[in-house]
């Protein structure tokens, strides 16, 4: 795979914020890469700098190889995280303001199907539900055909049919070899759409890699869970695990799951009703920022 | 520069401005409105600049001739008698100024009252004093008269209406939509297309001049049909001219528009720059015999070489040579106001 954009020691800061420090990765053609990380760290700025809305303090930005120039703009699909339209326009009257702003641009039909705009298409931009309003915007994002496509929070503020309409949306864009870079707050967005995950704090990459690297890397922990009638009888804090106990459940956290099962069964503890809980992004995410409110 | 991008941004904001039902009325309505207004208090009647209150009298609307007051006084065109049952109810509206001078009829030793504070109220003691003397001693200068057509005021108010209707148009129009859109996110999101900066102005400008004139050619068809404006000189030269008012005008919106992201501070800055303007360009009064600096800062608004053109087209039969040297200074205005509005443009907030 070539890599279709490189970004090589970029740097952003404004007057007492250093909101983007000194950041590498790149982003191989045809996939999707997703940037994570709590409020403030630096996401939205990043990919605002790369989008070329925002200038650089410092940093190289590479597309194809090369800086971007004059085309790039022709190039990318952007779906900002907040953004109005012109009003008393209707969607189509928007899509075909903005088809006429480029060279190269999809049919509005083929959009229209693509994006599922048809039940909306004639509506005024300002009369559309918040999940409507998103698959509008990604389909601003793709009106000129791009090769690269930035969504920034696609499905913030959506409820969960809408957010699981807009992955299918996505998926259905990934599989057409778009390349896609998307920053997201939703681990299980991340997990289900991206390729490839940066995490970033405090304007830093932390850690970089496939969900399931990451997971394997940073979070082995599985948690098995037993409600609390199967251990009754039984003297389970002298057990050498770590458990800990809420109203009606006790969870047991351990990187040797195997172990951990067979303490339990030599202990003669019903494992009837018992779960367990595969690592997943969230908890590579909380281990490597931390649970602190981030405000 | 791409000509089809300008030409997608001109329609999609006059789409914004046909469809905002609310906004677009009222851009016709208000000055028909105020014309209307005018016509309703001077129409039909002469115009009274001084009011003069007379005791004892049972009503308040006087006939001039059953006055006993001198010839010269009762009879002049400018006064109107207004009349009072009391000295006191008299003097009352003396000392609130809703009268100017206040007289008793019939006094054997012409009793009159004046506000010292009144500048009116002393012409009319003037006034007053040499009909008196003038009923013992009748003395008559050497009258010269002008000839010629009257211009009628609302015929010299009617560009000033105009005028002051374009610039509000052009400044809000301009300034205030495009700080909203930076606001909004709306200038983000036409900076990640390829439209450039000088593309996105050059239609917002267009498009505003589009409706300024637009607006122009509705409000005086509309105010003509019924107060019938007389015009001396070429309408389509004052079309001309105020087309390039409006570019004028247009482009200092631009400046306005070309850096802010607070609709607040911006509405405060339309203000300071509208309301001024509006009366040191003479839209409703002239400033003639005004302070100099008064003058001289009159004299750098494009407003007031727009109405002065446009008045001396409409009222003197004037020809767009007479009136070269205030389309040359509108039309330099308008550049410096274009490179200076460019040149400070930013789409992010």
């Amino acid at each position: 795979m070539t890599a279709l954009l490189q970004i090589i020691e970029l740097e952003k800061q404004y007057k007492n914020v250093n909101a983007v420090n000194g950041i590498n990765f790149s982003v191989e053609k045809g996939a999707c890469f997703g940037i994570l990380g709590p409020n403030g760290a630096g996401k939205t700025t990043t990919i605002e700098v790369i989008e070329d809305v925002i200038p650089p303090t410092s940093g190289k930005i590479l597309y194809k190889g090369e800086p971007r120039t004059l085309s790039f703009r022709e190039e990318v699909g952007i779906q900002f995280q907040n953004t109005a339209l012109f009003s008393f326009l209707t969607v189509r009257e928007t899509l075909n303001t903005f088809k006429s702003l480029y060279h190269n641009t999809y049919d509005l039909d083929e959009l229209i199907h693509m994006c599922s705009l048809n039940g909306f298409i004639d509506q005024m931009n300002d009369r559309i539900s918040g999940g409507q309003k998103q698959r509008f915007m990604l389909a601003l994002a793709l009106i000129n055909k791009p090769e690269l496509i930035f969504l920034d929070e696609p499905s913030t503020g959506l409820d969960p049919q809408s957010r699981r309409n807009l992955w299918d949306v996505i998926r259905g864009i990934k599989k057409i070899g778009k390349t896609i870079i998307l920053t997201t707050h939703y681990m299980e967005e991340a997990q289900i759409l991206c390729d490839d995950i940066a995490i970033m704090d405090h304007g830093k990459i932390i850690a970089q890699g496939s969900p399931d690297a990451l997971i394997k890397n940073y979070s082995r922990e599985v948690t098995v869970i037993l409600p609390k009638k199967s251990i009754e009888g039984h003297q389970i804090k002298n057990l050498p695990l770590a458990i800990s106990e809420s109203q009606d459940q006790i969870k047991i956290k351990t990187d040797d799951i195997n172990g951990c099962l067979e303490t339990l069964i030599a202990s003669h503890i019903n494992l009837k009703d018992m779960s367990v809980r595969s690592p997943n992004l969230e908890n590579v995410f909380l281990t490597l920022t931390g649970r602190q409110l981030r405000e | 520069m791409n000509f089809k991008r300008i030409w997608i941004m001109f329609k999609a904001r006059n789409y914004e401005f046909f469809r905002d039902r609310a906004a677009f009325g009222w851009n016709f309505l208000f000055p028909f409105l105020i014309i209307a207004g005018f016509a309703i208090i001077f129409g039909g009647k002469e115009y009274s600049d001084y009011k003069v209150g007379v005791f004892p009298l049972a009503q308040k609307k006087t006939d001039k001739t059953t006055l006993q007051l001198p010839d010269s006084f009762k009879n002049n065109k400018f006064i109107e008698f207004i009349g009072f049952q009391t000295e006191e109810d008299g003097i009352n509206r003396l000392k609130h100024h809703k009268i100017d001078f206040l007289l008793k009829n019939n006094s054997s030793d012409n009793a009159y009252w004046v506000n010292e504070t009144s500048p009116k109220g002393y012409f009319l003691e003037q006034l007053f004093n040499g009909s008196i003397a003038l009923k013992d001693h009748p003395v008559n200068g050497l009258k010269g008269e002008v000839h010629g057509r009257e211009i009628r005021y609302i015929d010299w108010f009617f560009p000033g209406l105009l005028g002051m209707n374009m610039m509000f148009s052009a400044l809000w129009g301009v300034g205030y939509v495009v700080v909203r859109y930076r606001k909004n996110g709306v200038l983000k999101r036409l900076k990640a297309t390829p439209l450039t900066a000088v593309e996105y102005l050059t239609s917002q400008m267009l498009s505003r001049i589009f409706l300024l004139m637009f607006t122009l050619a509705v409000v005086w068809l509309g105010c003509d049909l019924f107060f019938s404006f007389e015009v001396v000189g070429s309408l389509v030269d004052i079309f001309i001219v105020f087309f390039i008012g409006s570019l004028s005008l247009t482009a200092l919106g631009l400046i306005l528009a070309s850096r802010g992201t607070s609709e607040e501070f911006t509405s405060g800055i339309l203000n300071f720059i509208t309301w001024p303007m509006m009366f040191l360009s003479e839209v409703w009064f002239s400033i003639e015999g005004a302070p100099q600096w008064v003058q001289t800062i009159s004299k750098a608004l494009p407003l007031t070489h727009m109405l002065s053109a446009a008045r001396k087209i409409m009222n003197d039969g004037a020809s767009l040579l007479d009136v070269h040297t205030e389309l040359e200074v509108m039309a330099v205005m308008a550049l410096v106001f274009l490179i200076i509005g460019a040149s400070l443009f930013s789409w992010n907030s």
